[in-house]
């Protein structure tokens, strides 16, 4: 130790000066240290699941109050990239409390899957790992999904279902629509597993127009298709007088004769002049209204939908076209789902006077068009090829365009940074979603989008198939992808299978996987038929069932024809599952058929939904069975009534479990239900 | 100069949209004293969805006659509607689109008038919302059931009730099916008529049904009893 280290003076004590200064940075301080428990401490789950256990304290007397833990709580699927913290607040989504109650302590309603499988903004966005309603529920600055509407919830499933199912009817419309209103003729909506969404219009071929239709139908007809049939679904172009006109002189320069424009129809004068009432007639017997409507005096459609509209055909076709075209429409259009009926001189005057006589005098009375010039038909061209026309129709000299509309792959995740909203919109997906479909032009005069006539819940389908294709759902693991039941390319060969397209078979039935569903599926009709009655039925198709509508048209088959399609039925249409001799026909004898009687009567009554005997039977539902035992065979007969959903999957008949007796017997009496001599049926 | 085109348009723009903010309340010119129902009640739609049909009201005058320019408001818990205000036309009727909301269940719908003398004359009117569960009957129901549970047929769907006795019930008869405990419709439904001593009629679903796609129906039934159903337990305030 040295002089110099000599104690310094003592440190005077503190003013108050500085005692208030420490004091308000220490208060400071730990203020800044509260916050976040205090944060914590008056978070909205906290809250709620106090108010939560309030209401389970008086309903459940404590014992859910004891066995609930405190705190955040967190459905995490890692495979999914899943943390979702909703049940920190909506606590009773198992439905633990008694009775009834508000939001958010509702119980979920059931749905197919558990709630931890895919937690809730896989189906209902919003954002999963937040803690306040306002972040969780609503758009924020770093979050732009906020809930999705009720009314679109279907997307949700449709992220992973990609084929039609019970519960999801939005779902199933919007997708049936994305394909029957064309809109992927334009857009790629490719699914998430490959493939693409196809378009399922058929829009007609214009490459021979003008065979078909005048100018000015085509005039009036883009300007406004539905003034033409109310049913049309060709969009609305929102044209002017001029576009129109230059685009209708387009469309006539650039038609070429069809392969059938020189046929001759041979009406002859020996015809009698067609009348009306036997022409009404014939329309009725050839089951035209199985798939085309015609407007009534009410305003009603009657009819199917299958092919288009003809209350005003009248006034849109010529007249030797329409007659070329019931003579054989595969001429002038060789994809069309028209069957080539095999209709006589005779008839075809009778029906297309009939037709023709369907139209509407003012629907042309105020088209006056100038003179197509070169430069009318140019422009119209020009136009044709701007506004995509060929990305449907086929059309001489304009290629269909490539990309031509955004890709809706990803629709249902677009970033809203992306999107360009109309002024005065809500700025959300899925109003802009809604908004384009419903009036695309509202966002800009030049787009090139045209209006489709949709009702508003058709507007809401569309989105709801719309906003099923996310990101997330573009990239799910391929377990969880569930396809739609896939056409097959199935087409039946041979002479058979020529006479089959020639007379479009699979316009209405499927067979192996291919086809409509109009009709029932063939796939296994020779299984399940005997032989005279098949040529009987194609010969002359009466109805099975007394309720129904749409029926099998008469084709007026040559008897060389009936054979070949009967002998290509009976031997290539066989299901596998079923064996001949199953069912041992000794076995089938009338003490049988008298015991089959009296299960059908008594212990099943099924003349509840089947007539037996048209005296004294009335039911309505299931094809009648008065001569069922000239119609099918025994052996799918008894399969039938064993397992009916194992022949054909989704049939209304229930499967009564049957016993193999009730069954065989059940078969012995059906198989005495025969048609009485003469043709009785 | 582009300074200049910017405040012109802003100057455009702004009464423009000032026009656009809030909806003008209407006035009621004239005014009955009773509200009635002309069409749109007990619509069946999901959750979330617009109903089909619009809602459409009438308003009468003390002498019976319908009243022109009555106000007429729509409101309901959790419901939306276009408009939600309207003055009766000339046939002294007002009419709405209703959406539902979130839940499934029954949603009143309350039309209301200004009477003349002061005072309000409401209607109450019922518009059912169908969860997961119930649509997935609906679709069961029409599928399968509807031929014979319904009596009203269409032209591809012929009615079969009027063909069956004893009839069976409407799925919206209430009066008889909401004493049925869900146990005894599933037991039903499963097993049919002849399973439970009652009419063969009924066949059984239970080799045809999923348990899933019965408890489905079930839930549908309940859904469009008309009186409402009541699930049996206590009631507890919300």
């Amino acid at each position: 130790m040295d002089d110099n280290d000599k104690p310094g003076p003592l440190r005077s004590r503190p003013t108050l000066r500085e005692l208030t200064a420490f004091g308000v940075v220490s208060a400071a301080l730990l203020l800044s240290l509260a916050i976040a428990p205090a944060k914590n401490y008056f978070s909205d789950w906290r809250h709620f699941q106090k108010e939560y256990l309030n209401i389970a304290g008086q309903r459940q007397s404590g014992t859910l109050v004891r066995s609930f833990h405190s705190g955040i709580r967190q459905i995490w699927v890692p495979k999914l990239g899943v943390v979702d913290r909703c049940e920190s607040c909506h606590v009773n989504l198992e439905g633990a409390l008694l009775g009834s109650t508000a939001q958010p302590f509702r119980k979920h309603p059931p749905i197919p899957h558990t709630l931890d499988e895919f937690g809730c903004a896989f189906c209902h966005r919003g954002q999963g790992p937040a803690t306040s309603v306002e972040e969780a529920h609503y758009t924020t600055e770093a979050w732009e999904q906020p809930l999705l509407p009720a009314r679109y919830l279907e997307s949700g499933c449709g992220q992973c279902h990609l084929g039609p199912m019970e519960g999801t009817p939005g779902l199933n419309d919007g997708r049936k629509l994305l394909s029957t209103m064309g809109c992927a003729h334009c857009h790629i909506v490719k699914q998430p597993d490959g493939n693409l969404l196809k378009p399922d219009d058929n829009p007609p071929p214009l490459m021979h127009i003008a065979e078909k239709t005048s100018r000015e139908w085509i005039y009036a007809w883009i300007k406004n298709p539905q003034a033409y049939a109310a049913s049309a679904t060709m969009p609305n172009f929102q044209l002017s007088d001029q576009d129109a006109a230059d685009i209708s002189a387009f469309l006539m320069a650039q038609s070429t004769a069809s392969s059938a424009a020189h046929t001759p129809i041979n009406l002859g004068a020996r015809t009698p002049p067609p009348d009306a009432t036997q022409a009404a007639a014939l329309y009725g017997a050839l089951f035209c209204s199985s798939c085309h409507a015609v407007q009534n005096a009410a305003g009603n459609l009657v009819g199917g939908n299958f092919g288009p509209e003809l209350t005003r055909v009248g006034s849109k076709v010529n007249p030797d076209w329409l007659q070329r075209w019931l003579n054989n429409p595969a001429g002038y259009e060789p994809g069309t789902r028209m069957p080539h009926y095999r209709l006589d001189a005779q008839q075809i005057g009778q029906l297309s006077s009939f037709l023709m006589n369907k139209k509407d005098d003012d629907f042309l009375a105020n088209v006056h068009l100038p003179p197509a010039t070169a430069d009318s038909v140019a422009h119209g061209k020009k136009l044709v090829t701007e506004d995509g026309c060929a990305a449907c129709h086929q059309i001489n000299g304009v290629n269909p365009p490539q990309n031509f509309a955004p890709d809706l792959t990803r629709v249902g995740s677009r970033a809203l940074a992306q999107v360009v909203f109309a002024p005065g919109m809500k700025h959300n997906l899925p109003d802009y979603v809604v908004a384009k479909i419903r009036d695309p032009r509202s966002f800009g005069p030049a787009l090139k989008m045209p209006k489709f006539t949709l009702t508003n819940q058709q507007v809401d389908a569309l989105a709801t198939a719309l906003l099923a294709q996310t990101d997330r759902a573009a990239g799910l693991p391929e377990e969880l992808v569930t396809s739609a039941a896939r056409t097959t390319n199935y087409h039946p060969g041979g002479d058979a299978g020529r006479l089959m397209e020639d007379l479009r078979c699979r316009s209405c039935h499927a067979i192996n996987g291919n086809g409509g569903d109009m009709a029932p599926d063939l796939s296994w009709e020779g299984s399940a038929v005997q032989r005279a009655w098949l040529e009987d039925f194609l010969k002359n198709p009466n109805t099975l069932r007394p309720a129904l509508i749409r029926r099998m048209p008469k084709f007026n088959l040559t008897p060389g024809e009936i054979k070949t399609l009967s002998d290509y039925i009976l031997s290539a249409y066989q299901s596998p599952g079923l064996d001949a001799q199953t069912v041992d026909p000794h076995a089938l004898d009338a003490a049988a058929a008298g015991r089959g009687k009296q299960l059908f009567y008594s212990r099943y009554q099924c003349q509840s939904c089947h007539i037996a005997d048209y005296k004294n039977d009335k039911g309505y539902v299931g094809p009648a069975l008065a001569s069922v035992g000239n119609r099918l065979t025994p052996a799918w007969m008894y399969k039938w009534l064993k397992d009916p959903n194992a022949l054909r999957a989704g049939t209304l008949m229930p499967n009564f479990s049957l016993k193999d007796d009730e069954a065989r017997d059940l078969t012995a009496f059906l198989m005495t239900l025969k048609a009485k001599q003469g043709g009785g049926k | 100069m582009k300074l200049l085109h910017i405040t012109v348009l802003a100057s455009l723009a702004l009464p423009a949209g000032c026009r656009h903010s809030g909806p003008q309340p209407l006035e009621p010119k004239a005014y009955g004293t009773q509200i009635i129902e002309v069409s749109g009640s007990k619509q069946i739609a999901q959750v979330g969805s617009t109903l089909a049909q619009p809602v459409v009201v009438q308003v009468n005058g003390a002498d019976g006659n319908p009243v022109t320019n009555a106000l007429v408001t729509f409101r309901g818990e959790g419901m939306q509607f276009t408009p939600a205000q309207a003055l009766t036309d000339s046939s002294g009727q007002a009419s709405t689109t209703a959406q539902l909301g979130f839940e499934a269940g029954d949603y009143q719908l309350t039309a209301e008038t200004t009477k003349s003398g002061g005072g309000r004359a409401t209607l109450n009117l019922r518009e059912i919302a169908l969860g997961y569960e119930q649509t997935l009957g609906q679709a069961v129901n029409e599928k399968y059931c509807i031929r014979c549970h319904d009596s009203e047929s269409t032209p591809e769907r012929v009615s079969n009730l009027d063909n069956l006795s004893p009839a069976p019930h409407q799925f919206t008869d209430g009066a008889a099916l909401n004493r049925m405990a869900d146990a005894d419709l599933t037991n039903m439904i499963a097993n049919g008529g002849l399973g439970l001593g009652k009419s063969p009629q009924m066949p059984a679903y239970r080799a045809t049904l999923k348990q899933a796609e019965i408890k489905a129906v079930i839930a549908y039934i309940r859904a469009v009893a008309d009186p409402p159903y009541q699930a049996p337990g206590v009631k507890y305030g919300k």
